[in-house]
């Protein structure tokens, strides 16, 4: 499945919901089954830290696709988060760089990734794309200091 | 005293809807609304009187000034400043407090003198004075808090020095809602010779301030927190140190004569005022602070202090909420965490039901450092707020519980 069909997929199984409420106990839920990241790595180099929650993000590279894992703090983070592997892990650096992440407006999430939030995941997409600039160049994992993070 | 209802009507955003529910703010400790007469004062300036003042020869600008100068002397009795020329206007109580570890440094701070402030500042009382230790080879010394949250004056007197040159503690702490012992402060510093500041950012909203009684050096507080608008603050400085201040910023109207050689300054207050003011915003604060004063500032406490006691009861009956603070001297304002859940996520969910709380560090950092936590909700409730808000404030607590556990 291509990053737009995944995204429409995304955006069919919140359809469901009317009520906000619902909404969020799907977040919920889904965040329950984010692939955590090992907790060697939620070290300093691997958060991105928000002023309201923080995540942290660890890529992986293969030579042809990252596999991100990530974690958060708040619960509803790591539910969105959750979502945004679903859509950017397991592509490869150009697929992540030129991803239009349509799906986030249209479930209603907008204003989690707005830049007044601050709850890291605005950053958390800016951090993969880099991570995905930085591997096309190179295949070692680089820091997010060496990315420009 | 005006009744709740009418107090509500006065601020026309209290009855709006947010995602369809009567809106709850909880956030008045980040700024508070504002009355319709203050808005009504600021449209009638642009509509009827706006132009530049202390400039023109033409009448507009008479009345402009006329307007600006008035709205000095208001905040002036309002405060019960000894003389209105020691009223500053600034951007709000940030600028104020830079302004002062500007001037203040420039003038008085050499290498190795100290600069004292507390545990609970607000990080707007913390980065001015280290940047001016930094500039000047200065260090900050920090009186500890104990595990309720209180300042240990103990150990405030053991910092008092003779390298101490001022000190700068905030009246109330804007994360968990206790009053500092001021009096104390001031009195203790006062008797070695050192000048003290007070950061009234949330104390304005929640006291009655009285510099004279107090006898603090210099006081700084915002206008929005105070029901005026935003982009208004105040300095106050007592004459004797703003007359040997040197200004903190150029340009038009704070000088005398210039000439390339040499430019004097003009007198208080212009000395610091430099460029055009926000004179509207002043004229617009002015509005505000008679406000305050027509419902009675005495009203404002009794009420407020009763919605901080109902609050405190409601809360400490949900089994899992923590209370931040305590204290016997607390303003209208609970931090709180409930157990095992992020405060981001009962803040998003409270959002959805139409209350308006914050959530996250309050711009206070250390404090929550302190406590070992990353954060807290904050309910900061003020006199037009009401116990019913309080219920729905403690049901939405419920629902998120229910919700994360």
């Amino acid at each position: 499945m291509d990053i737009t069909q995944i995204q429409n997929n995304i955006i069919e199984e919140f359809s469901v919901f009317d009520d906000w409420m619902d909404k969020y106990n799907f977040l919920i839920d889904i965040g329950k089954d984010l692939p955590v990241v090992d907790p060697r790595f939620k070290t300093k180099d691997y958060l991105i830290e928000g002023c309201q929650s923080k995540v942290w993000l660890y890529p992986e590279y293969d030579g042809n696709i990252i596999t991100f894992k990530a974690d958060s703090d708040a619960i509803i983070t790591r539910g969105i988060v959750s979502l945004l592997i679903k859509v950017l892990s397991g592509r490869t650096p150009q697929e992540i760089i030129s991803a239009d992440l349509f799906f986030i407006d249209r479930i209603g999430l907008r204003q989690n990734l707005s830049p007044t939030r601050s709850n890291g995941l605005l950053s958390m997409v800016r951090q993969m794309k880099l991570y995905a600039m930085a591997y096309q160049v190179t295949t070692t994992p680089p820091f997010r200091g060496e990315v420009g993070g | 005293m005006k009744s709740i209802e009418e107090i509500r009507a006065d601020f026309p955003l209290l009855s709006k809807k947010v995602y369809n529910r009567d809106l709850v703010y909880f956030d008045n400790g980040a700024t508070a609304q504002k009355p319709q007469c203050v808005i009504d004062a600021i449209n009638d300036v642009y509509i009827n009187y706006n132009s530049n003042i202390h400039r023109g020869v033409h009448l507009l600008s008479d009345l402009a000034s006329e307007a600006y100068e008035n709205a000095r002397k208001t905040v002036s009795t309002f405060i019960n400043s000894a003389r209105h020329e020691e009223i500053i206007f600034t951007h709000g109580t940030t600028s104020s407090i830079n302004a002062v570890a500007f001037s203040f440094g420039e003038r008085y701070i050499r290498p190795g003198d100290e600069i004292i402030i507390s545990y609970l500042e607000h990080h707007a009382n913390i980065v001015p004075w280290q940047m001016m230790c930094e500039r000047k080879g200065a260090f900050l010394k920090v009186i500890p808090v104990n595990d309720d949250g209180e300042i240990i004056l103990e150990e405030y007197y053991k910092l008092l020095n003779n390298r101490t040159k001022l000190v700068s503690v905030t009246q109330v702490s804007n994360a968990l809602g206790i009053i500092l012992p001021v009096k104390q402060i001031i009195d203790a510093a006062h008797s070695a010779d050192i000048p003290v500041m007070i950061d009234g950012a949330q104390g304005i909203q929640h006291g009655i301030v009285d510099i004279r009684k107090m006898n603090c050096d210099f006081y700084a507080f915002s206008g929005h927190k105070i029901y005026g608008p935003t982009g208004i603050g105040v300095l106050y400085g007592k004459e004797k140190f703003l007359d040997e201040l040197p200004p903190y910023q150029g340009g038009g109207d704070m000088v005398d004569k210039v000439t390339f050689e040499k430019t004097t300054y003009n007198e208080l207050p212009f000395k610091f005022e430099a460029g055009t003011t926000n004179y509207i915003g002043a004229i617009g604060l002015a509005k505000a602070l008679d406000y305050v004063s027509g419902i009675g500032r005495e009203n404002i406490l009794e009420r407020e202090l009763s919605l901080l006691n109902y609050a405190t009861e409601k809360l400490s009956g949900i089994n899992d909420v923590i209370i931040y603070g305590k204290s016997d001297r607390k303003v209208s304002i609970i931090s709180f965490l409930l157990k095992n859940i992020h405060q981001y996520d009962a803040g998003m969910i409270l959002d959805k039901m139409g209350i308006a709380i914050r959530t996250g560090t309050h711009c206070a950092q250390p404090i929550m450092d302190r406590f070992g936590i990353d954060g807290t909700i904050r309910a900061s409730m003020c006199f037009y707020n009401t116990q019913e808000e309080i219920d729905r404030l403690a049901e939405g607590l419920l629902k998120v519980v229910e919700m994360f556990s």
